[in-house]
């Protein structure tokens, strides 16, 4: 197939020209209801275009752009190549997605707060487009901050309620301290550079710097800092669980299947394109941060009550399972076992695409359920089932997928995962040779409680009785909400049913992050992959299913000696059916909070043995708030503290204070 | 080179001049036309710096320097002392014949302190180093002894002036994008605090330092 060179360019500035067109004319919707309709519709189709170019990227050769734009002599370059075009093909198909929401979302919105998230909402698509296609270290962090000011800006929508503000602030806290650490690994490298007349910092001149092992290694720690900021990995995923609740739902979308995603971008840019090989010791300690990251985010999200919260602790799992794969290629690779790195690396991608895709149709999903109910705690759900059946058949699918059932997409990066971790006995070292497959096990345990996590969010909100009355006067989502998550569940199910075609289309951006192919991915004509001596055909499987499936019920049918009826519910025995005859969120989620009560910091409120009205409630908070986050933050208050009592309480006081260190360093000068 | 020391001197007079007369100036509108007869002589001082170094980038500096600080600041500050009813306020200083004889002993220590920095840089003439260091430090005292806030933004923007002069004097300017950099953040920098102000003024009726920090406590 002949693609002109260009077109990527071309449909990436028309979808950025059409982006800032639309943040432009949003400020007007207040003054011009009229245009509000085709804000978001529009922005959906600039999506479309920037998907199409990265999808074209991923098979083409690096295109590269030196924009005009910029500041004189330090010119803005712009990089397409099979990496950016796999995130810009992510980003731009679930954004298709959340515009389409977004537009539904808008309809019952009050003209304000449609107007701001269009404005803030389209920058922000812009400056992810510039993240993904940023070749310097300076045009990558000015996109860097604009996307985190725009985000925090719709993290703040809902900016009366003070419990947005606090979220918001802390995201904008984390983000900053992430944003640090990546300018200091960037300035690092810049500084090992050749000095040549020309400052180096695009990212090929700062691949041949080539610093040595100890500056790489501090480099690399600190963008593993700042990427995992970004990413929400252990210890500072404490914004995900705060932030994503108080969101609106679409933008919670974004931040989940796309925000998240950037931190895995740079985090791959970064360890596999600037810096030369890896160490082994970047590798481990990515992969144990990973696999504590998911565990950790399971376990947290197996207990949760609100809904928002649930997925995002799951989003935090499913950041740390790719973040482990990334581990894998990293010590992979410092070894110089390219194939099984590439392997473990299509496992990554595969995985982040499969996250965007699931988590993004689960947010949206939550938001119509939060729309027609006006409820986000899953103890006053319940029977939607019956009132939204649309909503809950495309919900059904984005759960099963992200529970790794097989015939959808989580099932197969979870096992090219296993595979991954099962190779890993071919490292030249003992230890790692026969520890590393241990990881297999933990990562079997977090897709376990993955099941568990989605069996008890899908089944609790959409299944049994309502909980409360006025459920019952919930309606059916609006066609564009229905159209957003029906595209993101026909994506589900293509990846899961079309591996082949994946791993074909992932193929050259794990050759350009490892330099070699992945010879033991061997894929037949769309039905088959296989790694060395393992397969999965998930076509033949399904209609393996599927024929075993219909012969059964046609054997039962036509064995039974009645025909099919439908009768009530079979109630136990008990005289009274009520809603608080079914399992609660809490209850569900207990013997998970028994079991691993180590990783849990729980408050149970248990009633006396006599009380007549009993109430039972636990409150589980992050144990990195009372074991990391609170010490810290009272430390610092000490130190402020400290401080305050020293310094003086008057401006001129402060003023003269530096002009007399001003005036003593001078006289010390030499 | 050796002919423009003259009058590359004769401006750094000036500039040092202009320091004494803003810390001795008590009117807030005289105050600003003193800044921006200070962005005129650094402006000139610029373009000869310029005109010795053929250099394209100092001249573009010129310019930059000469519209923000000749015209768009000082026309801005006007205009927040206009709406603010108090360009003809008069400060209550400390003694003026005590500050000025501080700022003579700051003079005399910048002079001092500016000898072994003026052996380094290609210098036109060592003298400038000091007037210049000299300058930071009246613009700090002024900062010190001024009573209301907006002119010790002015202070704060004469420091700022300061500051860049020193930088073209001793290494013929800063890279272009810092300039760029600086320009920005004074023009950002002096909206921001106008509308400060105002709520300042809402909060406290006033933009008298000492009441200010009197409410806080």
């Amino acid at each position: 197939m002949h693609v002109p060179t260009g077109l990527p360019w071309g449909l990436i500035l028309s979808a950025l020209i059409l982006w800032s067109l639309l943040a432009w004319a949003s400020l007007f919707i207040p003054k011009a209801p009229r245009i509000a309709p085709l804000i978001f519709p529009l922005g959906a189709l600039g999506a479309l275009c920037v998907a199409a170019a990265g999808l074209l990227a991923l098979h083409g050769p690096p295109v590269t752009m030196v924009s005009p734009l910029g500041l004189p002599g330090l010119p803005f370059h712009g990089r397409l190549d099979a990496l950016s075009g796999l995130f810009l093909a992510l980003f731009g198909l679930t954004t298709v997605a959340i515009s389409l929401d977004l537009t539904g979302y808008r309809a019952r919105e009050h003209y304000p707060v449609a107007a701001r998230i269009g404005v803030q909402y389209h920058i922000l698509l812009m400056s992810l487009t510039l993240v993904f296609v940023a070749a310097d270290a300076y045009s990558f962090l000015i996109a860097w901050e604009a996307m985190a000011l725009s985000s925090y800006l719709l993290v703040v929508t809902d900016h009366r309620t003070s419990a947005a503000r606090r979220a918001g602030f802390l995201y904008l806290l984390i983000e900053h301290v992430g944003a640090l650490a990546i300018l200091a690994a960037f300035a690092i490298l810049i500084a090992q550079a050749p000095a040549g007349p020309q400052l180096a910092y695009t990212f090929a001149a700062l691949h041949t710097a080539n610093p040595g092992p100890a500056v790489a290694g501090l480099v690399f720690v600190l963008a593993f800092l700042g990427f995992g900021a970004k990413a929400g990995l252990v210890p500072l995923h404490v914004w995900l669980p705060q932030a994503h609740p108080v969101a609106p739902s679409p933008i919670s979308a974004l931040l989940s299947s796309v925000l998240l995603k950037v931190g895995i971008y740079g985090l791959l840019r970064v360890a596999f394109v600037v810096l030369p090989t890896p160490a082994p010791w970047w590798g481990l300690t990515v992969l144990t941060v990973g696999l504590v990251t998911a565990l950790l985010g399971a376990l947290s999200s197996a207990v949760q009550s609100d809904m928002k919260r649930l997925l995002a602790y799951s989003s935090v799992e499913n950041i740390g399972l790719i973040t482990a794969a990334i581990g894998l290629a990293l010590l992979f690779s410092a070894y110089g076992l390219k194939a099984l790195a590439a392997l473990a690396l299509i496992a990554a991608l595969y995985h982040c695409l499969n996250h965007a895709f699931f988590k993004g149709l689960l947010f949206l999903g939550t938001g119509s359920v939060l729309h027609a109910t006006g409820e986000r705690n899953l103890g006053r759900l319940g029977g939607l089932i019956h009132r939204m059946p649309q909503t809950a058949l495309l919900m059904l699918i984005g759960t099963l997928a992200i529970a790794g059932v097989p015939p959808l997409n989580g099932f197969v990066s979870e096992w090219l995962t296993l595979q991954a971790f099962l190779k890993a006995a071919a490292l030249p070292r003992p230890y790692l040779a026969m520890g590393i497959p241990l990881g297999a096990a933990l990562t079997a345990l977090v897709a376990g409680l993955a099941g568990y996590v989605m069996v008890k969010f899908y089944g609790i909100v959409f299944l049994g009785r309502p909980r409360e009355t006025r459920l019952t006067h919930a309606v059916e989502a609006g066609p564009f909400e229905r159209a957003g998550l029906g595209l993101l569940a026909l994506l589900c199910i293509v990846l899961g049913l079309w591996p082949a075609g994946i791993i074909a289309l992932l193929r050259p951006a794990a050759r350009l992050l490892i330099g070699t192919d992945a010879p033991v991915t061997v894929s037949y004509a769309g039905a088959r992959v296989g790694v060395a001596h393992a397969g999965y055909a998930p076509a033949v499987l399904w209609l393996a299913f599927g024929v075993i499936a219909l012969a059964t019920v046609l054997v039962l049918r036509k064995r039974s000696p009645r025909p099919a009826r439908r009768a009530a519910v079979w109630n136990c025995g008990h005289p009274v059916v009520g809603a608080r005859m079914q399992d609660t969120a809490e209850g569900f989620g207990q013997p998970i909070r028994r079991i691993f009560t180590a990783f849990l910091a729980a408050r149970h409120r248990q009633p006396a043995p006599d009380d007549l009205a009993p109430r039972y409630g636990s409150v589980v908070e992050d144990r990195f708030w009372t074991d990391l986050y609170r010490p810290a933050a009272r430390g610092f208050e000490t130190i402020f503290a400290w401080t305050a009592a020293l310094g003086p309480r008057r401006i001129a006081v402060s003023l003269f204070c530096v002009l007399m260190t001003l005036i003593v360093l001078l006289a010390l000068a030499p | 080179m050796t002919s423009l020391a003259a009058p590359i001197n004769l401006l750094a007079a000036l500039f040092l001049l202009v320091a004494f007369a803003m810390l001795s100036q008590r009117r807030l509108a005289n105050l600003i036309s003193l800044y921006a007869w200070q962005g005129t002589i650094l402006t000139f001082s610029i373009a000869m710096a310029a005109y010795a170094d053929h250099s394209a980038h100092l001249y573009a500096s010129a310019l930059l320097t000469g519209v923000l600080k000749i015209v768009l600041v000082p026309i801005l500050l006007r205009r927040l002392a206009r709406r603010l009813d108090l360009q003809w306020d008069r400060e209550s200083l400390v003694q003026i014949p005590t500050v000025m004889l501080i700022g003579l002993g700051l003079v005399i220590f910048a002079f001092n302190a500016a000898l072994p920095i003026a052996g380094v840089g290609h210098i036109i003439n060592h003298a400038i180093v000091g007037i210049a260091l000299a300058s930071i430090l009246l613009s700090l005292l002024m900062m010190i002894l001024r009573a209301t806030a907006l002119s010790q933004v002015i202070g704060f923007l004469a420091l700022e002036n300061s500051l860049i002069f020193v930088a073209t004097s001793v290494t013929y300017g800063m890279p272009m994008v810092i300039e760029f950099g600086i320009a920005l953040d004074v023009i950002v920098g002096v909206f921001i605090l106008g509308v400060f102000f105002f709520h300042i003024r809402e909060q406290f009726d006033s933009l008298d330092i000492a009441r200010i920090e009197r409410r806080e406590e």
